[in-house]
């Protein structure tokens, strides 16, 4: 069919108006939209009450739909399970007694490393785990790397909070409902964390590059020190991410950066912990005046 | 653009496309609640191309600020920064409103063509407005987008099967 040649959409003086008007309207609010992607380009945390009130009503349904699908993937791993469970168990009694030497190796080290601290006086900060829960759902469509995790403040978790799985880092809470949360991934590429190597303790910083790896540079290093296998974990520089967590393996090393795997992989992860923030900032110092502050009753 | 067309002084009834238009496109952009945790783009822009789809299937089922609301619906769930959307899919609008003044007949491959030309734009501005140049997630992003505008004649289908109800002349 051929489109009419004219915009006008008859004689009705009405229907231009209304015809003119819509575009008006549709103008406006492209300038609107333009305006708020530079807002957000520099204030990106705030329209997070409105993400948080969708996310609201809309993990709910992702928790949902998770169950569903855990439920469907575990089906394999049950039958498997059922008749492997004779041998499995021969080879953990096995696998126990191997380990029982080393087991008592580590607790005679663990008695001693208390005891030296003792000595020491070291204030420890140790990582307290806020609440353990699942991520539900993530930006899929999306070329930045947010999840969205099924708490929120109603279960103490609160911006800035470290996300961990078992085998490592996952990512930061960056915004908090009541009982939902967005945890900004490590694979995200404008997320930072400072990191150093496991073998040694060579400090390095750790970027998302956004396709799934890690972008690894050493601090002060000139040259790229690393090689493929280096385990990477966190330093707890800064405060928020406890140390020794791992975070990313490297993979390739190439001339001024290398490449990182990231240990854990959040859509596997049944269960995600998170984490208190390591050394929080200190309180504010009490105002010279306070005012607000309700009275003591008389006894 | 719609039409008041009131023969004998009758209405004809409103097509149910008025209404089930945005809600087929809120619904489309609410498919990443998805429980996937992605690593990279690998989902449709769907909201996208439910729009496209009616859009180009039937033009009046939306008023042509439509676009900007739903965009901004979809970027409170899509995780890209807040107005991405509702900026690029309201350019989207206009630019095929402003195309469909040049061109002299249509035809679904010219509707295909449009709509990967649109996808292609608001995925590769979208990825430009959401995360940093350095981010190397542009191998990932050109199969999301080939991917998508190979979606197109399934969307576009869907539309036209929600749009079933309309009599025809």
């Amino acid at each position: 069919m051929a489109p009419p040649r004219t915009r006008r959409p008859g004689f009705s003086r009405r229907a231009q108006y209304g015809l003119f008007f819509s575009y008006v309207a549709a103008i406006g609010l492209l300038l609107i939209g333009a305006a708020l992607v530079l807002i957000s380009r520099y204030n990106p945390h705030l329209f997070a009450p409105a993400r948080s009130a969708i996310a609201e009503v809309t993990t709910p349904v992702s928790s949902g739909l998770d169950w569903v699908r855990r439920a469907i993937g575990t089906v394999p791993d049950e039958i498997g399970s059922f008749f492997g469970v004779r041998s499995e168990n021969a080879r953990l009694k096995r696998q126990i007694e191997a380990e029982r030497a080393a087991l008592q190796r580590a607790l005679g080290m663990e008695r001693e490393n208390q005891r030296l601290r003792a000595l020491l006086k070291v204030r420890d900060a140790t990582p307290e785990t806020i609440i353990v829960a699942r991520l539900v759902s993530s930006s899929a469509a999306s070329t930045r790397r947010y999840a969205t995790l099924n708490a929120g403040s109603w279960q103490r978790v609160e911006r800035g909070q470290p996300v961990r799985d078992a085998a490592g880092l996952i990512g930061q809470v960056i915004e908090a409902g009541p009982n939902a949360a967005r945890v900004l991934l490590v694979t995200d590429p404008e997320s930072t964390i400072p990191v150093r190597r496991a073998s040694d303790g060579l400090p390095a910083i750790i970027t998302g590059r956004g396709d799934g790896t890690l972008d690894v540079r050493a601090a002060n290093a000139a040259a790229n020190p690393f090689r493929p296998g280096d385990l990477m974990v966190t330093s707890g520089t800064g405060g928020v991410f406890p140390p020794n967590i791992p975070i990313g393996r490297i993979t390739e090393s190439g001339r001024d950066n290398a490449t990182a795997a990231p240990t854990s992989n959040p859509d596997m992860a049944d269960f995600v912990m998170v984490l208190r923030i390591f050394l929080p900032e200190p309180a504010p110092p009490p105002q010279p005046f306070p005012t607000a502050t309700p009275k003591p009753k008389a006894k | 653009m719609a039409l008041d067309l009131t023969p004998l002084g009758v209405p004809p009834p409103r097509p149910r496309a008025r209404w089930l238009a945005p809600l087929s496109i809120a619904l489309a952009s609410l498919l990443t609640l998805l429980p996937v945790v992605a690593t990279v783009p690998f989902l449709p822009p769907f909201g996208l191309l439910m729009l496209l789809g009616w859009r180009l299937t039937r033009a009046d089922a939306l008023r042509v600020w439509m676009a900007a609301p739903l965009g901004l619906f979809d970027d409170l769930v899509s995780g890209q920064p807040f107005g991405s959307a509702m900026f690029l899919w309201m350019t989207c609008m206009l630019l095929i409103d402003v195309l469909e003044t040049r061109i002299v007949w249509r035809s679904f491959w010219q509707d295909w063509l449009f709509a990967a030309g649109a996808i292609g734009f608001v995925l590769i501005a979208g990825r430009f407005f959401a995360a940093p140049i350095s981010a190397k997630v542009d191998a990932a992003l050109l199969l999301q987008a080939g991917a998508s505008a190979m979606l197109f004649p399934i969307a576009s289908r869907f539309c036209a099967w929600l749009d079933r109800d309309v009599q025809k002349a």
